[in-house]
């Protein structure tokens, strides 16, 4: 399983922890299997209308941003974490 | 003459082309005055548009009677928010980086129903000169309700302080930098706190508890701007068709039209945007205030209209970067091992949410490997223009505090400012504070580099002179790209790409791509697309160019170079494997009879099956992050407390340098801005919120007599995600300069400036404090 880690603000829907291990094999699909097992986090990152990720969130898969987003690869051991989007000058 | 390589390349793997100093295409119309900038567009029929701007810093606007204005002799059309719908207040995600609540940024090029920063705009009038329309603006009547304003976040945050907007969201998630507004049934207290967040790392207090020796400190440092020369500029032309024509100087030309979308209604596919050459940016120019403006006067007035700023409405009214104040606190080992480290950042984000506070608490302790540590991010609305980006948004100022505490911390445990760091340096695999690991990056060799230069080992010349060094770390943005390599019959390359030009990056890209096809940079002939000729490409910032759409371009010529094998083999009647591209020809791989020149199959092209184009367009991930160390030496004036820079060498990662000459330029341009906003530039700000000196007479920009030649070292530690190792050049180097400078002040008067800037009058009260005076 993927260990996923919990932005700060999210952690009281996680019972406190941090870090938690959600099953998936894309980002998709580990947002969806994270709604199951703590009801509340996928409104902290997903966007019903757009069918995406809200705006502004990055998420981070084995330390590299990703640019596809829902539809990125996650693998048995990954580790994923969602962070602000940075923008640059 | 110096007695050292004033700019040296570490190179680890060479190319033909690539790794080259070649001149840039460009470069000619630019030193003659031909390249056409923003504001030499001329049209038939072109009308000149003016901004009227608030002179109230914070104020309700009851009414707007243009009718006077409107009867002027030469005027054609005035335009305020009424002339457009209201946006959502939703946030939208629109390209790399580039994350937008509409309904402020519609509110921002155009006030809605408060004025919120003195020239903030009002209306528009557009005119037959640039004159009528000015007089014209002195011509409308507001009523405005005047508000006391709030200008510092301490203010800002007081209960009972006005509030900016009523229906602020209060947010409490890193995502959501922008901010948003309540639902309408909301009807809790307003607020100008509009975002609030953090990052918790291992356990901080046990960090604290085991922790030999701590420092804690605050800094404050003042809005600055990223002074370009090209004041912001926007031409609007509406066809017979409906369509629009827009030409901007942007970071972004893209991003202009997908905003201009959204904000008109109109679909993409009736909006062209045409960049024009564009006089610096440095993040600024990645969003929009005229394009939109010219858009509703041409529509009102039935002709083309330019809307171009004055210098004082650049100051006034387009986005410098945040006013800043953080509060760090570090604990090591005796050995000088960092066993815990604590900030608070808090931005002030302008008349609108969307400080790069966020980026600030990405960067601040990431040169480091600390196992405890625990970020909050605050994003403060006061009645200031907007911040937008510059050179590594969020970074400068948070490197500021703690880069001068790690100098602290050094002082104390009477460790070497670059052996303490390479102790404690981030390599790969290190667990970042906000939590992904960090990946391949060349920390230690950047470090090693500026321990070896002779700067670092020179000796001072003289009393009250004194030696600074700080790292710096920026992460480096990619994001969409695109990528048309045409080739001609003559065979030459003309290379259509759609990022904006900054630095030099037309060069880069040609150099990229003749390093594929085996070709003379000379002999690609590169060219900025507009939205109709080249596909979608995210902003030129994030130090993303280079990587992104240098990697567009290397793909355009495989895909060249494929139809190029494919040809031949047509030709030859043999299969594609047999052929072989070594160096810009086409050979057979066993009959050495076979052979074909990049030039003959280009002459060919049409009878070997048509036009040979390489297309690409891609997203591509692995932007690798750099670190920047700056070694600064200063003599100070105990008397008058000026500061003068004697030497400045900047050291920096850059993966690999596809130019090396505008890599340089990059990095001697944004130490030199560093130094700018370490010693001079700074927002004057009255408690009524006006900006006392919005001239380059009265903000002070360091010329080239302030500076001595700043040298530097390109240490390549390539990005294994890069096709040539390109990781980003030109934001790091902003981000060192003013830790630097508060260290070398240290080291020459022993005393501690923990403001930006560090004038004079900052430095001698620093003196006189420590002499008890």
């Amino acid at each position: 399983m993927a260990d996923v880690w919990i932005p700060t603000g999210m952690q009281i829907l996680t019972d406190g922890q941090q870090r938690v291990q959600v099953e998936g094999r894309n980002v998709r699909q580990i947002v969806n299997n994270l709604e199951t097992q703590f009801p509340g986090t996928k409104a902290r990152l997903f966007d019903e209308e757009e069918d995406d990720l809200l705006p502004g969130v990055a998420v981070i898969v084995d330390g590299e941003a990703s640019q596809l987003g829902l539809l990125e690869r996650v693998e048995e051991n990954s580790e994923v974490h969602f962070l602000p989007a940075i923008g640059g000058g | 003459m110096v007695d050292y390589q004033p700019n040296v390349v570490l190179s680890t793997q060479e190319f033909k082309v690539v790794g080259s100093r070649p001149i840039r295409h460009d470069g000619a119309d630019k030193v003659t005055g031909r390249a056409q900038y923003g504001a030499d567009i001329q049209l038939q029929g072109l009308l000149h548009g003016k901004i009227l701007r608030s002179p109230h810093a914070h104020a309700k606007i009851k009414s707007i009677d243009a009718s006077k204005a409107l009867a002027m002799p030469g005027v054609h059309a005035v335009v305020t928010s009424a002339d457009w719908e209201q946006p959502s207040g939703k946030v939208e995600d629109m390209a790399e980086g580039s994350i937008h609540n509409l309904r402020f940024i519609s509110n921002n090029v155009l006030a809605y129903d408060k004025a919120l920063y003195k020239g903030h705009a009002i209306a528009a009038v557009a005119a037959d000169s640039p004159h009528q329309a000015e007089q014209a603006l002195a011509a409308i009547q507001v009523d405005y309700e005047v508000l006391k304003p709030v200008v510092t976040f301490r203010d800002a945050l007081k209960d009972g302080a006005p509030i900016l907007h009523e229906r602020l969201q209060s947010l409490s998630n890193p995502g959501l930098r922008a901010g948003g507004y309540k639902p309408d049934d909301d009807t809790s207290k307003g607020t100008n706190l509009a975002n609030q967040f953090e990052f918790n790392l291992g356990d901080i207090e046990k960090g604290f508890q085991e922790a030999d020796i701590i420092v804690e400190k605050e800094t404050n440092t003042s809005a600055v701007h990223q002074g370009y020369i090209e004041p912001h500029t926007g031409t609007a032309r509406w066809n017979t068709d409906g369509s629009l024509t827009v030409w901007s100087s942007t970071q972004g030309h893209f991003n202009v039209r997908d905003l201009m979308s959204r904000m008109l209604d109109l679909p993409v596919s009736k909006i062209k945007v045409i960049p024009m050459e564009i006089g610096g940016g440095f993040g600024a120019k990645g969003i929009i205030y005229s394009e939109p403006v010219a858009a509703l006067l041409a529509k009102k007035a039935n002709r083309p209209v330019k809307v171009t700023m004055s210098r004082t409405e650049v100051f006034e009214a387009s986005g410098p970067t945040s006013g800043t104040n953080v509060r760090v606190k570090l604990g090591a080992s005796n050995d000088g091992k960092l066993l815990a480290a604590e900030a608070h950042l808090t931005f002030e984000s302008g008349a609108f949410p969307g400080s790069p506070v966020p980026g600030g608490c990405n960067c601040i302790f990431s040169p480091y490997d600390i196992p405890n540590t625990y970020l909050e991010g605050i994003d403060v609305v006061v009645n200031k223009p907007k911040s937008a980006a510059y050179r590594a948004p969020g970074a400068p100022a948070a490197a500021f505090a703690m880069e001068t505490a790690i100098d602290e911390l050094c002082e104390k445990l009477g460790m070497d400012a670059i052996e303490f760091r390479l102790l404690n340096t981030a390599k790969e695999g290190t667990r970042r504070a906000t939590g992904p690991l960090m990946p391949y990056v060349g920390f230690v060799e950047t470090l090693n580099a500026a321990k070896e230069h002779p700067h670092y080992s020179a000796p001072l010349q003289g009393p009250n002179q004194g030696r600074g060094v700080a790292s710096g770390f920026w992460g480096n943005g990619t994001g969409p790209a695109s990528a048309v390599a045409i080739v001609n019959a003559d065979g030459t390359v003309a290379l259509v790409e759609g990022s904006a030009d900054l630095s030099g990056t037309r060069v880069a890209f040609a150099q990229q791509a003749a390093e594929v096809l085996g070709i003379a940079v000379e002999d690609v002939k590169p060219s900025v697309g507009d939205t109709e000729s080249v596909g979608f490409t995210s902003n030129s910032g994030g130090s993303g160019a280079t990587f992104k759409t240098g990697w567009a371009c290397y793909e355009a010529a495989q895909d060249v170079k494929r139809q190029m094998i494919a040809r031949v083999a047509k030709v030859w009647e043999v299969s594609e494997d047999d052929v072989e591209y070594v160096d810009g020809v086409l050979q057979h791989r066993s009959d050495p009879e076979l052979k074909m020149t990049f030039r003959q199959v280009a002459a060919r092209q049409n009878a070997t099956g048509g036009p040979i184009t390489g297309n690409a367009g891609v997203n591509p991930g692995g932007a690798g992050p750099c670190l920047a160390t700056h070694i600064v030496d200063v003599e100070v004036d105990p008397d008058t407390g000026k500061v003068t820079v004697l030497r400045y060498t900047a050291v920096q990662d850059v993966g690999k340098a596809i130019h090396p000459g505008y890599v340089e330029g990059q990095i001697q341009g944004g130490a030199v801005q560093g130094i700018g906003w370490g010693l001079n530039e700074e927002y004057f700000t009255s408690d009524q919120g006006v900006m006392m000196n919005s001239t380059f007479l009265d903000y002070r920009m360091p010329t080239s007599l302030d500076l001595p030649m700043i040298d530097t070292v390109i240490v390549e530690v390539p990005n294994p995600n890069h096709p040539f190792g390109v990781r980003g050049v030109g934001e790091v180097p902003i981000v060192p300069p003013m830790a630097a400078l508060s260290n070398a002040i240290h080291a020459a008067l022993g005393v501690r400036v923990n403001q930006l800037p560090m004038t004079p009058g900052a430095i001698l009260e620093a003196v006189w404090e420590k002499d008890g005076k």
